[in-house]
């Protein structure tokens, strides 16, 4: 019996591994191949999906991207045996270079095991961080995620420790009194999908993670706020809940321990806004997701009035190798402020797009070329924007800027949750700066004015310069239009709408000047 | 799926009754509601709201602050194409102009025929291979013209075999 891999990721679904898993069990048959096919999730490199693989004496032999039709000459390549020969043949998956030269903690196990056996993740170190955790106090395991250095993976970067030291600090009020662990599953930037590889690739981790959080802080009670635009995910988390739960790693008395942590998956309903945690917070409490004033802080009113833990699906994922592996094993990694690992979303016009771990440190560039190995399109790349929406698009001359979250604030960029997206020379820049209004206008909640009326008058600012009509008057209109946002919006969502339009007016100014053709007009 | 008759009404409260105890209620119930009925008819907000003992204007306030939330009922496909960054960079724009012409409808809007519905979308998660649209449940990545067309004449194809 030899065990053939194949994806069950959004992605590789997305390029056709259902139907070719069904199709090459049946070819199995025919040719009384004697398989098993094992569907695992990706290993992040999704130029290849669906990546098929093969176990063999040496590891594993990959083979991608794999369609349908590709299915015959697969078998009669004796693939099956690792048949190197196939022009699909990409060699020992382990020995690609872009997996290869990845410094993967997070993702240690993502597209390895089948995400939801609890066999697997056990096999390969899962719930060694848990376990310790359950014979420390809650001060240590505070402690031990302090000593990591490890900052919010959600955008904003606060350190995640001291975060963790206020809920663990604060007193729950009232006769609910109740201490939460939420965790902010509402991947909405695009380019991003790390979060949605942790759920689907290795949904046990954030279980484990969010387990020891609320172990860490005493609370019982926790909540996984999930993007309504991941079924999958959906599916997978709760198989993998109902498994943890019967194997006692969650719920009452957890291992015996006495300790007590129950954990429910919330579907949003598709509200951008949703993502930023005070938005997500009045959304799981049954409201319109609208933000909240801060202070207080989440921290200590947070959940139904409780002091609450919100953390990014990445933070509470990196939790259980620092508890596993000690603190220091992770602050070994990263550079200056910037500790840990990122992981890092190819995105967009690349060739070869997909998920890097990397310690923070490296240039944007090494990025987009050595992993990413340029444009899809074969064009020269021009824009590339990072950190989603709300992030600015760099041009050339900035693409030597580290990695790293002090790196990117200097030159009036951010890293927010590493995701890349790459544009080439045909993209239009002023579209991109008005698309950024136009996103705003759809999604914000509109609670506070300047994000509200602000990004609807930037996207008819946008339009009269496009139009050349009184073009220097409405550019300086559209700089103090921007300053107003930065300097009145209630969060981010107003507050970083302008930074991928300051980003088009400072580093391609030339495409607001250009003259009008049909294209843009439609 | 259109009539909103005593069946549907008494399947509304059944929900409303079974999960209105669960903290942060209302999503759950809405959700439920949509993935049983295929939208949230104007009558199930008078029983929400008198199940969630709320004013039937904070459950509306809640239903259209929504975008996954529909008041109308839905085609018999849904399709919506993703409009974020990373699907632009791959020509998401002209994908888009080519959906429309070939459905013959705008965003929010379903044909004539009620066989589709066209939705628009930030970001599925497929940002690697854009760009991306989702059929129903289905995620496709690396859409083309052509590609789409095909999709959709699988999609016409099967609504005359079920028949």
């Amino acid at each position: 019996m030899v065990k053939v891999y194949i994806p069950r990721d959004t992605t590789a679904l997305a390029m056709g591994a259902e139907r070719l898993a069904t199709e090459l069990a049946v070819e199995a048959k025919n040719r009384g191949a004697d398989i098993e096919i094992v569907r695992n999730s990706s290993r992040g490199m999704f130029w290849l999906e669906p990546l098929v693989e093969v176990e063999t004496a040496n590891g594993r032999v990959a083979f991608g991207p794999v369609e349908a039709k590709d299915i015959d000459s697969l078998f009669d390549a004796d693939f099956v045996n690792g048949g190197l020969s196939h022009p699909l043949c990409q060699g020992l998956t382990e020995e690609i270079p872009y997996l290869k030269k990845q410094q993967r903690l997070t993702f240690a196990r993502a597209g390895i095991t089948d995400p939801v056996s609890l066999e697997d993740y056990q096999a390969h170190d899962g719930f060694k961080g848990l376990k310790k955790a359950l014979e420390m106090s809650g001060q240590a395991i505070v402690d031990e995620v302090k000593n990591s250095g490890l900052r919010g993976r959600g955008g904003a970067a606060f350190p995640t420790g001291i975060k963790w030291q206020t809920v663990h600090d604060a007193v729950a009020p009232g006769d609910a009194a109740q201490k939460y662990i939420v965790c902010n599953a509402d991947e909405g930037d695009s380019g991003t999908f790390a979060d949605r590889m942790v759920m689907e690739a290795d949904p046990f981790m954030l279980i484990e993670g969010m387990t020891i959080a609320g172990l860490a802080v005493g609370a019982t009670q926790g909540y996984i706020y999930l993007r309504s635009e991941y079924p999958i995910a959906h599916q997978l988390l709760n198989e993998a809940l109902a498994k943890a739960e019967a194997a006692n790693l969650l719920g009452e008395n957890i291992l015996g321990s006495g300790k007590t942590f129950h954990l429910e998956v919330r579907l949003g309903a598709g509200a951008y806004i949703c993502g930023e945690e005070t938005s997500l917070l009045e959304s799981l409490e049954g409201k319109r997701g609208l933000v909240r004033a801060k202070p207080p802080l989440p921290a200590i009113v947070g959940l139904f009035g409780q002091p609450t833990i919100v953390n990014n699906v990445l933070s509470l994922a990196a939790i259980p190798y620092i508890m596993a592996e000690g603190s220091k094993a992770y602050a070994d990694y990263g550079m200056g402020r910037s500790l840990g690992t990122l992981p890092f979303q190819l995105a967009g016009n690349i060739k070869r797009g997909g998920l890097v771990e990397l310690a923070f440190g490296l240039t944007l560039r090494e990025l987009l070329e050595d992993f990413g190995g340029g444009t899809f399109s074969g064009r020269p790349m021009r824009a590339v924007q990072v950190g989603g929406p709300l992030g600015a698009y760099l041009p050339e001359s900035q693409w030597d800027t580290p990695l790293d979250y002090e790196s990117f604030a200097a030159v009036s960029a951010v890293l927010g949750h590493g995701g890349v997206v790459a544009f080439d020379d045909t993209v239009d820049m002023s579209q991109q700066a008005r698309f950024a209004m136009e996103f705003c206008v759809v999604e914000s909640c509109g609670k506070c004015t300047p994000c509200r009326i602000g990004s609807t008058r930037g996207v008819e600012v946008i339009d009269r310069i496009v139009n050349d009509e009184n073009r220097e008057d409405n550019l300086e209109l559209l700089n103090d239009l921007c300053d107003t946002m930065i300097d009145g919006s209630l969060c981010a969502m107003g507050g970083m709408t302008p930074f991928p339009v300051k980003s088009v007016i400072n580093h391609f100014p030339e495409d607001l000047h250009k003259p009008v053709t049909e294209d843009m007009a439609s | 799926m259109t009539a909103f008759n005593e069946q549907s009404r008494q399947q509304v409260s059944d929900i409303v009754e079974e999960m209105k105890n669960l903290p942060g209620a209302m999503l759950p119930i809405l959700h439920a509601i949509q993935d049983a009925q295929g939208y949230i008819h104007t009558d199930a907000v008078s029983i929400i709201a008198e199940g969630m003992a709320q004013s039937r204007a904070e459950v509306h306030g809640v239903i259209s602050f929504y975008h996954h939330f529909r008041t109308t009922p839905p085609g018999k496909h849904t399709i919506q194409v993703c409009r974020a960054e990373a699907c632009q960079s791959m020509g998401s724009r002209q994908l888009e102009a080519h959906v429309k012409e070939k459905l013959g409808i705008g965003f929010h809007q379903t044909s004539a025929d009620q066989q589709m519905s066209l939705e628009p979308v930030y970001c599925l998660g497929n940002c690697a291979c854009a760009p991306s649209i989702q059929v129903n449940d289905d995620v496709v990545g690396r859409v083309t013209a052509s590609k789409f067309d095909q999709l959709v004449d699988q999609l016409s194809t099967q609504a005359l075999e079920v028949k």
